[in-house]
């Protein structure tokens, strides 16, 4: 902290010093402006907070109005492999099932690829390929997914078709539509691992290297496991990022849900059907408006505990290295 | 090398150089991929903004030359007859209406005259790539499949794209109502998200003692950080649309008629991506106030200042380059996002151009939504020049980001 630092700035404050002969009272004054102040800001701060139970609260109470209607039960909600709300049948398998599909599509990409990059830009880069990779992959983090979704559909798509035939691969399919998510997330693996591989002390480095390891050994056997937790917590951010991303599945995987394990075949992810069902005229206090809530319950709750479960180790990676 | 080690290491030696040199060259080639990635991936947008395409005309242009002058080449006052001569005097009178068609230039009447008598119409259209390789493909492809049309080198980013509202005919086309709703649900958003996310750092940095309730604050922001977006265009949709209809619909202020008001309007939009920005606002401005030393805030209420005094006249102006680079970033978010306003309710179709807070709105994501999912390969073409609009404005947002942060940085 440069806190001995010459101060920059002087302004009014000299001009606010009273200058009386009487007695200067100690007592503390009562300050309307402060408080009021003070109260603006205290709301700011809680406002989030309001967010929060607004989700909740919101999200709770149209999928307590979905699950208590007559045509639900909670049991084929969980195990039910067809969602046709017309035909009233709510089973969210397919949709968990499609979500899932995608999700584990993007992180077979984003995986081994970011974190081989990381180990590269951490271990291997010199500081200036450093400095110029680095800012090209957050503009890659920074595009609106939207234009991934057109990616997925006029350049992955085509792709795939090419390499496996046009009758084995959809138009719409969830390969593409996870491929692409895996690029998408790629990135955000990639800087994050490599905050946590920079983070390992220099000295876990150089016993290492005195004691005869080559550079790859360095990296594999002593960076490697000192920085898992925070590794891990990446991998924990990037799967909840696939399993919430939306426009790329809305494009390319497909409309309609499908309870299918083909990758090449179309099926309509949770954030997928969300979208598609409240883009058209959606009539409130119908059961489909309900059971959109339903669905991004299960949505808010999966991406949550995932989110939660990376706090803790990240937490936990916090305490063993400390500031070093 | 190293004779002096014993045999065993001398013998693990180039198998353990070996493994880590092909390591190194795996390691390097998926960090290459990346970079590549992202290469692909401007090419694509690059290949489909501009190609041939095969038009077919309604009216053909040999039949309106007047005296074997072709079309392209007729008098101001020629192509004001030809106007006059195929539109009914209605549909003459009503464009008259608009703009005095006497006074226009010779290149807008000729516009005009395609636009509304030629009526080009698209038939198929081809990626930048398929124009220069296949090119001989095109031409006989064009010429037994459609033969009444004429090939064009079409250049689909143009003036008149970004001039004109959406419409069904490709050619017609465009992105100005798109971009009109999303400068002012962009504006909602920063009159929203800025002072209240400002405010909230500025409350958690200087105010906040370290007990249950901060320490629930923070976490809270966190958490809120990472909930997916369309989790918000369902609240948004919950809460902003339905809820509080009577005020985002305008009917409240008299600015809508009650009976057919909508909460689907920019008003709700904007309101759904502050709350979305907010939590990245405040970690990034609670950031920025932390780099503020704390001499400078010991110094100020040593003299006397009070507590707000100091944060106003001290620690702000200190932070305000790192809190606005933290605003700019969290805007670009807001601008690029999709989902939640599909929710939200942007309209799928908007011929329009979105007037206040209260009025009914599409923005460029979801343009680039709608085009890209249409079937017909000529609105991909148009989704690709929208893209490349989005991503320019995005950079040059990002670029102003990094300025201000290499400023801040020589600053402190």
């Amino acid at each position: 902290m440069p806190s001995n630092r010459p101060m920059v700035k002087f302004q009014s404050t000299a001009s606010e010093v009273r200058r009386t002969s009487e007695a200067i009272s100690l007592k503390k004054r009562a300050r309307p402006g402060e408080a009021l102040v003070q109260a603006f800001l205290f709301f700011c701060g809680a406002f989030s907070i309001l967010t929060t139970v607004g989700i909740v609260y919101e999200l709770g109470k149209e999928s307590l109005l979905f699950f208590t209607s007559p045509e639900v039960n909670l049991w084929q909600f969980m195990t039910g492999t067809v969602w046709q709300p017309q035909a009233g049948k709510f089973g969210i398998l397919p949709l968990v099932s499609a979500t899932l599909m995608t999700s584990g599509f993007a992180m077979l990409i984003a995986v081994p690829l970011g974190l081989a990059s990381a180990i590269y830009l951490s271990e291997y880069a010199t500081p200036r390929f450093r400095n110029t990779i680095k800012p090209i992959l957050e503009i890659l983090a920074g595009i609106p997914t939207v234009v991934y979704g057109y990616f997925a559909l006029t350049f992955m798509t085509p792709l795939l078709r090419m390499i496996f035939g046009n009758e084995v691969v959809g138009i719409y399919n969830t390969a593409s539509a996870g491929i692409v998510m895996g690029i998408l997330i790629l990135p955000l693996i990639s800087s994050m691992s490599e905050d946590a591989l920079s983070a390992v002390p220099r000295s876990l480095r150089e016993a290492a290297y005195g004691l005869g390891a080559t550079k790859f050994e360095v990296a594999i056997k002593v960076v490697l496991p000192a920085a898992v937790s925070g590794i891990a917590a990446a991998f924990l951010i990037g799967i909840s990022r696939a399993i919430g991303e939306t426009m790329i599945v809305a494009i390319a995987a497909g409309a309609g849900p499908a309870f299918t394990l083909n990758p090449f075949q179309a099926a309509e992810t949770m954030t997928g059907h969300i979208v598609r069902i409240s883009g058209g005229d959606l009539s409130y206090n119908s059961i489909d408006y309900n059971s959109l809530f339903a669905i991004g319950l299960l949505l808010f709750v999966m991406t949550l505990a995932i989110n939660l479960i990376s706090q803790q180790v990240v937490r936990r990676f916090r305490k063993s290295y400390g500031s070093s | 090398m190293n004779t002096h080690l014993s045999p065993v290491f001398q013998v693990n030696f180039p198998s353990r150089y070996r493994s880590g040199r092909l390591a190194r060259w795996v390691f390097q080639f998926s960090t290459l991929l990346g970079i590549a990635l992202l290469a692909l991936l401007m090419f694509t947008i690059l290949d489909g903004l501009m190609g041939y395409a095969a038009m077919t005309d309604k009216v053909s242009r040999e039949s309106l030359a007047v005296d074997h002058v072709p079309l392209e080449a007729l008098s101001s006052a020629q192509l004001l007859g030809i106007l006059q001569a195929n539109l009914s005097s209605n549909a003459y009178q009503t464009l008259d209406n608009q703009q005095t068609l006497a006074e226009l230039s010779r290149s807008r009447l000729y516009t005009l005259v395609v636009d509304r008598v030629v009526k080009p119409r698209v038939d198929e259209t081809w990626s930048l790539t398929e124009s220069l390789f296949k090119r001989d493909e095109i031409f006989t492809r064009v010429a037994q499949q459609y033969p009444d049309a004429h090939l064009e080198w079409k250049f689909w980013l143009n003036p008149k794209f970004l001039a004109s509202a959406a419409s069904s005919d490709p050619l017609q086309a465009g992105v100005r109502s798109a971009l009109l709703g999303s400068l002012w649900t962009i504006l909602i958003t920063i009159l929203f998200a800025f002072p209240v996310g400002v405010g909230a750092a500025i409350y958690l940095e200087e105010y906040a003692a370290d007990n249950a309730l901060n320490r629930v604050l923070k976490t809270n922001i966190t958490n809120l950080a990472g909930v997916p977006s369309i989790i918000y265009g369902m609240l948004g949709l919950a809460i902003f649309v339905r809820a509080l209809q009577s005020i985002t619909s305008g009917a409240l202020f008299g600015a809508a008629d009650p009976a057919g008001a909508t909460g689907r309007t920019v008003l709700s939009a904007g309101l759904t991506l502050a709350l979305l920005v907010l939590p990245l606002i405040i970690i990034n401005a609670q950031e920025a106030i932390r780099t503020v030393p704390d001499s400078l805030r010991q110094a100020s209420l040593g003299l006397g200042a009070t507590k707000w005094q100091t944060i106003w006249h001290h620690v702000l102006p200190n932070a305000i380059s790192g809190i606005l680079t933290g605003a700019i970033l969290a805007i670009s978010r807001a601008i690029g996002e999709t989902a939640p306003l599909v929710v939200v309710g942007a309209a799928t179709f908007l011929n329009f151009d979105p007037n206040g807070p209260f009025s009914r709105f599409s923005t460029l994501p979801i343009q680039i939504y709608q085009w890209t999912s249409r079937a017909q390969g000529e609105f991909r073409n148009l989704a690709a020049a929208a893209i490349l609009l989005l991503l320019v404005m995005l950079l040059s947002l990002n670029a102003s980001a990094i300025l201000l942060r290499n400023r801040f940085r020589s600053k402190i």
